[in-house]
């Protein structure tokens, strides 16, 4: 992308008990914090499916943020464990796959903690902003490119192939 | 004399296993080919593109296609056979997924080839000679096809109809498919033609598979001695099960071996590795990074893992920060 005017975007999956109540604090205490993020909220960070954060990087997402309950403190108990054991490999899978680290992001934000929120999604737009857009929709289409010549060709039969030529 | 269906056979990026699946078929064979006519089978018969080329549109009723596609000449033929036949069926793991072959998406053309030609242990190749793609000597030209940067499954290529699932798919559903299409009896359009239910559902271990894993270790096939008939995930080994369609009567676990996820996911899922990952980390014993850490360290290779007959249908495609196409040299 040249575009210079790039804004990253980052959807933020924050878990309804803590870390969407921490950023409706912030919202209602009036922090302001950079506006890339997209958040949707969950009943739990325990709720988030792996899938869910590659299908928001394969549809264009420059990062992901998804914000849980600090340890001991889920609502349901083990939910944010959940998260974690997932994000320890799925970081590590999404590394495997050329993913930078600092693309997805875990963070443990209580409801009282609205500063956290602001800080956590600055910094991150910030880091994302120097790494620059993800662009993989981009890239899907940049890697099908190679195969456009034959499908051009392969949608009129070619010369030789006409049954009755010549 | 009516005259009977037209059947094609074709294979692109496979091991072979397929076409052989289709021989497995054994003396049932005679009956299929009382009811069909084969007019296209490389492994086994005579016919050449030209003859296909020369069939109307739309002439042969189902083209069943194996193997992923990855270079010019496998994409040419399934444009080709995609054209001529009323259904295209996308046949075994490759077709489908990308399968084992499309795990080369974690490399680039020129890391891949410069390795095989040049540097792998065995290799002697001191003016590092590559394969060409045309070499013309006493007047005669030779051609090679040529290498895609990115290998795919077949619907990434031209649209499918049906899938037949696994590496290789058993005669039982490749029977029950070909009956199925013989009959008219098709289900809607982009069905895999298997079980839409999770692997466990058929294999003799289920009783065994506890309702709450935790898991302290992961060990790897060759590094435990199986007990035959626990449950894999008691036993701290990876079985793609959970996250695998069912369909071919669990023969891997039956012969003490977990499933490697070749049927690939249910139709409820749409990344096969990122559901197993989730449903193995879920069940993970330490509540810390460093215990986290320490467990999964048996599991050294997630992508090759999960995404073992893959990878081209992850939802990434392919290791995505690889060097641009254009900027690499041709073959």
């Amino acid at each position: 992308m040249n575009n210079p005017i790039w804004q990253p975007r980052i959807v933020a999956f924050f878990c309804t008990w803590c870390t969407y109540t921490a950023a409706d604090l912030a919202g209602v205490s009036r922090m302001k914090y950079a506006a890339n993020v997209r958040v949707i909220r969950v009943m739990c960070s325990g709720r988030v499916d792996p899938q869910f954060v590659m299908d928001a990087l394969a549809k264009g997402a420059d990062g992901v943020l998804i914000g849980g309950c600090h340890p001991n403190d889920c609502h349901y108990a083990e939910g944010n464990y959940k998260m974690l054991r997932r994000f320890r490999l799925l970081q590590r899978m999404l590394t495997d796959l050329g993913i930078e680290t600092e693309r997805v992001r875990l963070e443990w934000i209580s409801a009282a903690e609205g500063e956290k929120v602001k800080t956590v999604i600055n910094d991150m737009v910030e880091k994302i902003k120097a790494m620059g857009p993800l662009n993989l929709p981009g890239r899907f289409q940049e890697w099908d490119r190679e195969m456009d010549s034959l499908e051009h060709a392969a949608t009129q039969p070619k010369e030789s192939e006409k049954p009755h030529a010549h | 004399m009516p005259t009977k269906p037209k059947i094609a056979f074709y294979w692109c990026a496979s091991c072979g296993g397929c076409e052989e699946a289709v021989v497995d078929l054994a003396e049932d064979i005679l009956g299929v080919i009382e009811k069909i006519d084969i007019v296209l089978w490389p492994v086994a018969m005579d016919f050449k593109k030209k003859d296909i080329q020369a069939m109307p549109d739309g002439s042969i009723v189902a083209t069943l296609l194996n193997g992923a596609i990855r270079s010019d000449e496998q994409e040419e033929m399934a444009h080709l056979l995609r054209r001529k036949s009323q259904y295209m069926i996308a046949y075994g793991a490759c077709a489908h997924l990308g399968g084992i072959p499309s795990l080369a998406n974690q490399y680039s053309r020129e890391q891949m080839l410069k390795y095989v030609y040049e540097e792998t242990p065995t290799t002697h190749n001191e003016q590092k000679v590559r394969p060409q793609l045309k070499w013309s000597e006493n007047g005669r030209e030779v051609t090679l096809p040529e290498l895609r940067h990115v290998v795919r499954a077949l619907d990434q290529v031209v649209d499918v109809d049906y899938y037949i699932p696994g590496c290789p798919p058993t005669p039982k559903i490749t029977q029950q498919a070909v009956g199925a299409l013989l009959e008219g009896k098709l289900p809607p359009k982009g069905t895999t033609l298997a079980p839409d239910i999770a692997l466990c559902d058929q294999c003799a271990r289920k009783g065994t598979k506890p309702t709450d894993v935790s898991f302290t270790e992961f060990k790897r096939p060759h590094q435990k001695l199986l007990d035959p008939e626990k449950c894999f995930l008691s036993q701290g080994v990876v079985c793609m099960g959970p996250a695998t369609r069912g369909g071919c009567e669990a023969v891997c676990t039956a012969g003490n071996m977990p499933c490697t996820g070749c049927f690939g996911p249910t139709s409820r899922v749409k990344d096969q590795g990122a559901k197993i990952l989730s449903s193995l980390c879920a069940n993970i014993g330490p509540r810390d990074e460093e215990g986290i850490d320490k467990v999964l360290a048996g599991i050294p290779d997630p992508v090759g893992t999960f995404y073992r007959y893959g990878l081209a249908k992850c939802m990434l495609r392919r290791k995505v920060n690889l060097p641009p196409q254009a900027q690499e040299a041709k073959v």
